[in-house]
């Protein structure tokens, strides 16, 4: 077999043809030389070559591979059968689009999110440099990392080609129009070389940029390039104030180079070089740590790196002070990190769809097996023509083939829209958003599926017709294919098979979409720790060194911002905090006085900066003691509140815990304990309710050093005028009467907030409701099919019955009966099933266990009162039947 | 012609230089005194299973008459099977004219 012969072939007869011409004119030519005439030379060269036509077909047989002809001889029967019955063929067609589709699509969001590495060269080699810490029974491997941490490791490692660290910061830029909020990340030099991206234009840090005092430089985002400067290319050189210092543009990053920060929900716009001072390094916490591995350096290798210099870090910084904290190395794999732990999600969506798609399957497995009862005449003939089980069976396959490529390639079309309108609906916490597309392997997935399923359902035909055409004699076969009375025994044993399978997966669907729906009634029923939060609006104004210098001015800025928003009409209170509910924020160590933790650090603590009046704003009810007074904001006593579960953690009641002392950080001030406030869930509604310290917005000291007060702030105003345009402007107009030149951002209501730290559980839900649809309807129509497809092949046989004077109501719980029977087969096996499968799940379930009884017998009712309405119709055309009618047929 | 020999003779044609059909199926017939006649119907097929072998190759020039003729030459893989068919049809000739012409001591036997 020769495929480029096969496919020049005709061009190789084009070359044939003119070869033989020229024989002949050759030749004539020496006959003409021996004194032939012209036409006589020409005839006489013809006659010595014989028949043209003959040798060509000759060679063309050379070139023929037999299979590959035969092959696209039946794919055009096939279209030519398809043709002949457009109901079938659209019919067959769309199911597996759907089936197909919706498996492509998230199977492109699988791809793009777990499979694909990330987008960088070599992308194993790139490593988040991280620590283990365990603090008594909890365990993190997120220890955060600092500049004094990154200054030993710069130093000392043996495995790291390129190192830095990077730290997310928000910045407001003026001067560009209207004053902007930005996300920002502040870098080292060396974590866009450990990344290996190169800029889109103009160049990275150099190692002068980010010396301590050196001139300040910025780099680009893509997007922030396209929104602020329209794509210009002579941005370089140009100066941007931002924090009200001038920074020349020196590069702008690829547009596919996406870098997110911890909380932000939206990439960064601007890089900083961090500019730190090695020389002496802050213990600040607040960096990630990112690594690209010399070659072939292990993960093995660069962990027991770490660990050989976590001593001498020890030693150079912390002395015997940290002695209590156990610290470990957890050098891992970047992607690791960024894909975070959306994997199970996915898979169990990525079953869900499968599941549907195999329920697709069976339903276009029936339909060809009815179909195909129908053709036992055609492919009789066939094999008495001499076309073997094989051919017959190849013949089957290739119409399969044609089916469900013909559903791939709409299903492809349906899977890129449906990811567009995933893609503009944006899951909040889907990383990788802008890596999901529909590219080669995705095509080459959706090619594979739909020929394992076309190879499935087509199996079906080719066990009812190929089998008896390779075993019965002819005559046998002719006979037994003329009537379906005899073939109709394990025609029907196939399609109740096929039913009972939907069923089954249908019930596996409903059931775990049943259970998520549980879980999302669940979460809403938790008291999430404070009240009605659509009518709380919330936005975040951040105060930059540089534009509001010493902490004093900015506790009056932020105080002097509260006044003047409490004074908008419809506002019923108002009050800051330094991050809002449910969008956690930075945690310390707060010892209580007197407890030594079994000689090991204190567990770290949830910490939010408040105002005054927070709680009230909230609706958060106050349990013990005392709220926090603007006196001892400004006179800086030494008090906190803690939540109640912290309480009852440290001193096992709410009320033991008013006059109790704790540090701020290992050994800063004692503050006195003034009150207890109910209980926020502030990792989610799902999740545990943290143990929260709640310091006044400004601290006297933390841990070493000036009076500490949070410079970026969240404000909450209880108003019923909420999210309303005119609100937002009143609200612009009185920060702006302030300080013009502080940026609004993250303007929001707290309903928004909770309604995001939900987008995964709602994802969840409407992917799994969807699947959970298509298999009820597939399945429905599967069941309806099954029986209508009965009652036609027995109308004789109900016509006798009636003649012979049954009951209409009897001959339609007959067939009802057969409906109901199928199905109840299908529940039991499903159940069964599912309750294997729902295992799988348990991590994105709340409140309800994965085999909870109620959602399995709701489940199963709803396939139930399916199956009834399904069979019913069918059944009732049976009985209608007019047995004069039938007889007479 | 005996079946396969057809091949060897082109081969063997081709030795003294490429050539096209035409030229092929004279030489064949002049050597050998006009006692084998090459049937067209199978020379061009014949030349078209040694290209797909990859034992000749052909090209387009131009013929004696100016006339623009497919040319024929001999691959290094042609001049290898040509010498392996030579021998094994040597040994064919050898075989049969020992059982046509047999020695007389053997008939006397």
């Amino acid at each position: 077999m020769n495929w480029s012969r096969f496919i020049n072939r005709a061009r190789a007869d084009d070359e044939l043809q003119q070869e033989l011409e020229s024989f002949i004119e050759i030749t004539a030519e020496q006959y003409v030389d021996q004194g032939m005439r012209p036409d006589e030379a020409r005839r006489a060269a013809r006659r010595k070559l014989g028949n043209p036509t003959r040798i060509r077909e000759d060679v063309y047989e050379m070139n023929t591979a037999t299979f590959v002809e035969g092959t696209m001889r039946e794919l055009r029967h096939s279209i030519r059968m398809l043709r002949m019955n457009p109901a079938f063929a659209v019919t067959a067609i769309l199911t597996l689009a759907l089936g197909i589709g919706a498996t492509t699509a998230i199977f492109s969001v699988v791809d793009g999110v777990l499979i694909k590495p990330l987008p960088y060269p070599d992308s194993e080699a790139v490593v988040r440099v991280g620590h283990w810490a365990s603090f008594g029974t909890a365990r993190t491997r997120d220890f955060p990392f600092s500049p004094q941490w990154f200054a030993t490791y710069a130093e000392n490692n043996q495995t790291f080609q390129d190192f830095g660290i990077w730290s997310p910061r928000v910045a407001a830029v003026t001067g560009l129009g209207s004053p902007e909020q930005v996300n920002t990340l502040l870098m080292t030099r060396g974590i866009l070389p450990a990344l290996g991206v190169q800029p889109a234009l103009g160049r990275w840090f150099s190692r002068a940029d980010d010396q301590p005092g050196a001139r300040e430089t910025v780099i680009l985002s893509s997007g922030y390039w396209q929104r602020r400067f329209g794509g210009d290319k002579s941005v370089i050189g140009r100066m941007v104030t931002i924090d009200a210092r001038p920074r020349e543009v020196i590069g702008v990053m690829p547009s596919r180079f996406s870098f997110r920060g911890f909380s932000f929900q939206a990439p960064a716009d601007l890089i900083l070089p961090s500019q730190l001072d090695l020389a002496q390094p802050q213990p600040d916490f607040g960096w990630v740590a990112l690594a690209r591995l010399k070659p072939h350096v292990t993960l093995a290798q660069a962990n027991a790196d770490v660990a050989r210099m976590l001593p001498i870090f020890k030693e150079k910084y912390v002395g015997n002070q940290m002695d209590s904290l156990h610290l470990g190395p957890a050098v891992r794999p970047l992607k690791e990190d960024v894909v975070g732990d959306i994997g199970s999600l996915l898979w169990v969506l990525m079953g869900s769809i499968g599941i549907v798609l195999l329920i697709a399957c069976a339903n276009v497995a029936n339909l060809l097996l009815v179909r195909a009862e129908g053709r036992s005449q055609e492919f009789a003939v066939r094999t008495a023509l001499g076309a073997g089980a094989r051919t017959v069976a190849r013949a089957l396959i290739v119409e399969s083939l044609t089916l469900s490529l013909a559903g791939a390639f709409i299903g492809v079309g349906l899977a890129h829209g449906a990811l567009q309108a995933l893609l503009a609906y944006g899951p909040p916490g889907l990383p990788r958003l802008n890596e999901i597309t529909i590219d080669l392997p995705v095509l080459l997935f959706a090619i594979g599926i739909s020929v394992v399923s076309g190879l499935l359902f087509g199996l079906a035909p080719i066990v009812r017709i190929a089998g008896p055409a390779f075993a019965m004699s002819l005559p046998e076969f002719l006979r037994g294919a003329g009537r379906s009375a005899t073939a109709g025994k394990s025609q029907h044993r196939s399609q109740n098979a096929l039913v009972v399978v939907q069923v089954a997966l249908a019930l596996v669907l409903l059931v775990s979409s049943g259970l998520m729906i549980r879980t999302f009634q669940n979460i809403r029923t938790v008291q999430p720790g404070f009240i009605d939060p659509a009518t709380i609006q919330t936005l975040r104004i951040s105060m930059a060194a540089e534009q509001v210098p010493d902490s004093e001015h900015v506790t009056r800025a932020q105080t002097d911002i509260l006044q003047r928003l409490e004074a908008i009409p419809g506002v019923t209170s108002a009050a800051f905090i330094s991050s809002l509910p449910m969008e956690q924020g930075t945690s310390a160590i707060a010892p209580v006085e007197g407890k030594t933790y079994g000689g090991e650090l204190s567990p770290p603590r949830r910490i939010k900066f408040i105002s005054p009046g927070l709680f009230q704003t909230l609706g958060t009810r106050l349990l013990a003691g005392r709220d926090l007074t603007w006196a001892d904001i400004y006179e800086q006593h030494n008090v906190t509140l803690v939540s109640e579960s912290l309480a009852r953690e440290e001193w096992n009641s709410v009320t033991a815990a008013i006059g109790k002392r704790m540090h701020v950080g290992v050994s800063g001030p004692w503050q006195e304990v003034v009150g207890v406030v109910a209980d926020i869930y502030d990792d989610g509604a799902d999740k545990k309710p943290s143990a929260i310290v709640y310091w006044p917005a400004r601290l006297q000291q933390f841990m070493t050093g000036p009076p500490s007060v949070p410079r970026s702030v969240a404000f909450m105003i209880r108003s019923s005028r909420t999210s309303t345009e005119g609100f937002i402007r009143d609200l612009r107009q009185a920060v702006s009467a302030v300080n013009p030149d502080l940026p609004l951002s993250q303007v929001r209501s707290l309903r928004e907030v909770y309604d995001q730290s939900m987008a995964r559980t709602s994802m969840t839900l409407v992917m799994l409701g969807i699947a959970g649809v298509m298999a009820l309807l597939l399945g429905i129509v599967g069941i309806y099919g099954v029986l209508a497809y009965a009652v036609a092949q027995r109308q004789h046989e109900v016509g006798i019955r009636l003649a012979l004077g049954a009951q209409p109501r009897a001959v339609t719980q007959m067939f009802v009966y057969r409906g109901i029977k199928l199905s109840g087969v299908g529940i039991a096996l499903g159940a069964a099933a599912a309750a294997g499968v729902t295992r799988s799940m348990s991590s994105l379930l709340f409140g309800v266990t994965p085999v909870d009884g109620a959602t399995f017998a709701a489940s199963a009712g709803v396939l139930v009162v399916a199956a009834l309405a399904a069979s019913y119709i069918p059944a009732r055309r049976a009985a209608a039947v007019d047995p004069v009618e039938t007889l007479r047929m | 012609m005996v079946q396969g020999t057809l091949d060897m003779l082109i081969l063997r044609t081709l030795v003294l230089g490429p050539a096209h059909g035409q030229t092929i199926a004279q030489v064949i017939e002049r050597r050998s005194d006009d006692v084998l006649q090459v049937e067209h119907g199978s020379l061009y097929p014949a030349l078209h299973r040694l290209q797909n072998r990859r034992w000749i190759a052909s090209f387009w020039g131009t013929s004696e008459n100016n006339r623009k003729a497919k040319y024929y030459r001999l691959t290094p893989e042609g001049r290898k099977q040509l010498a392996a068919h030579k021998s094994r049809w040597d040994e064919i000739v050898r075989a049969i004219s020992r059982i046509m012409n047999p020695a007389p001591e053997e008939e006397n036997a």
